[in-house]
């Protein structure tokens, strides 16, 4: 997502990690090249301005306490960081609920921002948290908005509030208010408002969305942007802002490969956090939008966070627990396992998109591998194990030749894939016995790494090098050299 | 940006300042030209006579047009296939409405396809707009092979006897390979039945530089043969349009400015060229 950013910033201060005592120069250098890479990344010329300004004058002010210690180019970083995360917005907002249900939510946006998908996300972020949520097509200019969302809610099991077929009929404005009052009788404790697309600059249609707003007095209106924008990024948000106003904004399509430059600048000239990211074209690619993790991913550190809280949503407690006691009584590990965190890791989403979340995978080497991964790799493994019998499963001991030969033409694979993922499983089983004498923490369940599997990477690595093969996962190999 | 106009009016004739020299600067990265173009033009503004800055700039923008043919290809023995590209909302369904309108004007006849089988209800927008241009439009089943649709669709418009085939694709980011083959397939199997004549590849005038990586990712997947710039009704100027055309010399075809079919346009360099300058 903000990929390149990031690699920019990275070679930036990899220059300025040689250099030992810093000088002023030094610093206007890195100030230089800092705004060079926000600017090549749609970041607003002013907003560049002004975040390199800050950065130069913290340095400077800094720059006799900072050259005492240690390391001295680890001390800007952290201004930058710290800066980034300030512009960013801070901590992580969330939606504020009213006092008195329904908590009415407000999308608003340019044409093609993608309100009407990020409706659907939405709906069902917040229906997975236990709500009740209600979905009102107030979109009834672009033809078949209406089905469209429509369609999305059946998908996601949110009722549409839908009276209107669109397409130029119907007043959006009676239908956002009879979507509320509907919402009411059927205790929806939520109620998410989609509106049609609209310019910055059409007067007519953003009195409409003012005359929608006080009709319904949202608790929040969201203001929808898409990722790829550029610098009309905040010649619009303002006009929003004057229109109609809002409390925070979404960010859409992060999953391109989107420099990110429009997240910095309306947050910084709207004053507005960003609240939530959508990042795919699946309904569950969305999530809240941290700042700080944020920050560190443009800035090559990785999102760890994210990646941890990915692992736990994903691998159910009762599996965890089941795993945890087998590694705490000795247990081995067995295929079947491997299978459920498969199975967890699929959940989790693309590899790759995973993969990026990790330190350092914005380097070039890493990010080259990164872009080659490929995804279904996963698939297939996933078939080998799966035409395995129970007893195969349990025990690979007994898995002779012609076994082998079977469980290759039953998952479609060759034979030499089925010895190799048995090799590696077994090998990742012995790691798991070494870890268990060696006491090695684990965050998640073992086996992934020695699978090739690049999960829980962070803790993994000491106990990875000692290994003598290497890995079977280039972007894994990667990490390790 | 009434700035920059204004402000080579206060320069003309006079020295210029370095903070002149930052304004004009300023004016050409909100146009989205992207920051080393913009760079390149002050460097050259920089060495020519004050009076004649605004001409030098004009003049080297338009050299960055790219010299390719704008005209739409057209057939005289067979139908003429227009594929419509690019990524999620840039406007590719309205825009592909837009053309149908535009050719039926010209007393063309015309076929649409459905191939967004992806996106929600894209069918029906599409289905929509062909009732109100009185255009058949072929459809295939939601999440359908969208090859499939537009295999179809240029058999039907073979046996019928159109004129043109307007294929509408899905929105896709040009960063998903699997997606992108996809794109390449559509035009693979619609080229057993009769040759792919455009492929248009719609861009929002809000991108930022991002438009560039779009137009080169999908140039390789699928050979594109123009641009469609669109919601130039707004307040973007669309100058990564610019910086498009001179790093692939794929020409802007059309420029698309509001929501009716008829806000629709051939490109015309000269009202594009000023709108990113003097407007």
């Amino acid at each position: 997502m903000f990929d390149n950013l990031a690699s920019k910033f990275s070679s930036a201060f990899s220059s300025l990690r040689g250099k030992g005592r810093l000088k002023s120069g030094d610093i206007s250098e890195i100030v230089a090249e800092i705004k060079s890479a926000l600017l090549d990344s749609d970041v607003a010329i002013s907003v560049a301005e002004d975040f390199t300004q800050k950065i130069q004058e913290r340095a400077e002010l800094v720059l006799d306490e900072v050259n005492k210690s240690t390391n001295p180019s680890q001390a800007i970083f952290n201004i930058v960081n710290e800066e980034l995360i300030t512009i960013l917005g801070g901590s992580a907002r969330r939606i504020r609920f009213a006092k008195k249900p329904p908590t009415v939510i407000l999308l608003t946006g340019l044409q093609g921002a993608g309100k009407t998908s990020l409706a659907g996300k939405l709906a069902k972020y917040l229906k997975d948290q236990g709500n009740t949520p209600l979905l009102v097509a107030s979109d009834l200019q672009r033809p078949n908005a209406v089905t469209q969302l429509q369609v999305v809610g059946e998908s996601v099991k949110v009722p549409v509030f839908a009276p209107e077929p669109g397409n130029g009929v119907g007043d959006p404005i009676r239908v956002a208010k009879d979507g509320i009052k509907f919402a009411q009788d059927k205790l929806h404790n939520i109620v998410i408002v989609d509106t049609a697309g609209r310019l910055g600059v059409d007067a007519e249609l953003m009195e409409q969305a003012k005359k929608i707003r006080d009709a319904i007095e949202p608790d929040e209106v969201l203001y929808v942007v898409d990722a790829m924008v550029g610098q009309d990024a905040v010649r619009t948000a303002l006009a929003f802002q004057e229109g109609v106003g809002f409390d925070a904004v979404v960010l859409t399509k992060l999953d391109g490969d989107a420099r990110g430059g429009a997240a910095l600048s309306i947050t910084q000239v709207t004053g507005k956090p960003i609240i939530f990211a959508a990042t795919g074209e699946k309904v569950t690619d969305f999530d809240l939008f941290y700042p700080d993790r944020m920050a560190s991913r443009i800035l090559g550190l990785g999102d760890i966070q994210t990646l941890a809280e990915q692992a736990k949503n994903a691998l159910d407690s009762e599996t965890t627990a089941k795993l945890e006691k087998k590694f705490v009584e000795g247990e081995d590990f067995t295929l079947d396992d491997f299978l459920a965190q498969l199975e967890a890791m699929k959940k989790m989403g693309s590899m790759t998109k995973l993969l990026g979340m990790i330190p350092g995978a914005n380097s070039g080497a890493m990010k080259k591998q990164l872009e080659q991964f490929d995804d279904s790799e996963l698939i297939k493994t996933q078939a080998i194990v799966q035409s395995m019998t129970p007893l195969e499963r349990n025990d690979p001991k007994v898995l002779n030749g012609s076994r082998r030969s079977r469980i290759a033409k039953g998952s479609g694979r060759e034979v030499s894939e089925v010895n190799s993922l048995v090799e590696r499983f077994t090998g990742a089983q012995k790691m798991m016995k070494q870890m268990r004498t060696g006491k090695g923490g684990m965050t998640l369940p073992p086996g992934m790494g020695g699978m090739g599997m690049p999960a829980a990477p962070i803790k993994k690595q000491q106990s990875q090098s000692k290994k003598k093969s290497r890995s079977g996962n280039p972007a894994k190999r990667a990490l390790e050299s | 940006m009434a700035l920059f106009s204004k402000l080579l009016a206060k320069i003309r004739g006079s020295s210029i300042s370095s903070g002149d020299w930052e304004e004009i600067e300023r004016s050409l990265i909100e146009s989205d030209l992207g920051a080393t173009n913009t760079k390149e033009i002050i460097e050259l503004a920089k060495k020519v006579r004050s009076d004649e800055i605004e001409s030098a700039i004009t003049d080297e923008l338009r050299k960055w047009l790219s010299a390719n043919s704008r005209d739409l290809a057209s057939n005289f023995d067979r139908v003429t296939t227009i594929l419509i590209v690019g990524v999620n909302g840039t406007g590719k369904t309205t825009s592909s409405a837009k053309l149908v309108a535009n050719l039926n004007s010209k007393n063309k006849k015309v076929i649409l396809a459905a191939a967004d089988t992806f996106r929600a209800a894209a069918t029906e927008q599409l289905q929509t707009w062909g009732e109100r241009l009185g255009v058949r439009v072929v459809i295939g089943p939601q999440n359908g092979d969208p090859a499939s649709v537009a295999f179809d669709a240029i058999t039907k418009a073979k046996e019928s006897g159109c004129e043109y085939l307007i294929v509408d694709t899905a929105g896709r980011l040009h960063t998903k390979s699997g997606l992108m083959d996809e794109l390449g397939k559509v035009r693979r199997v619609i080229e057993k039945v009769s040759p792919v004549d455009e492929v248009l590849l719609v861009v929002d005038a809000t991108t930022g530089q991002n438009g560039i990586t779009q137009a080169k990712l999908f140039m390789e997947s699928v050979a594109v043969t123009g641009l469609i710039l669109t919601k130039m009704d707004g307040s973007a100027k669309g100058g990564v349009a610019l910086a498009i055309e001179r790093e692939t010399g794929i020409p802007i075809k059309f420029i698309g400015t509001g929501e009716s079919a008829a806000d629709f346009a051939p490109f015309d360099a000269q009202s594009y060229l000023s709108g990113l300058i003097v407007n």
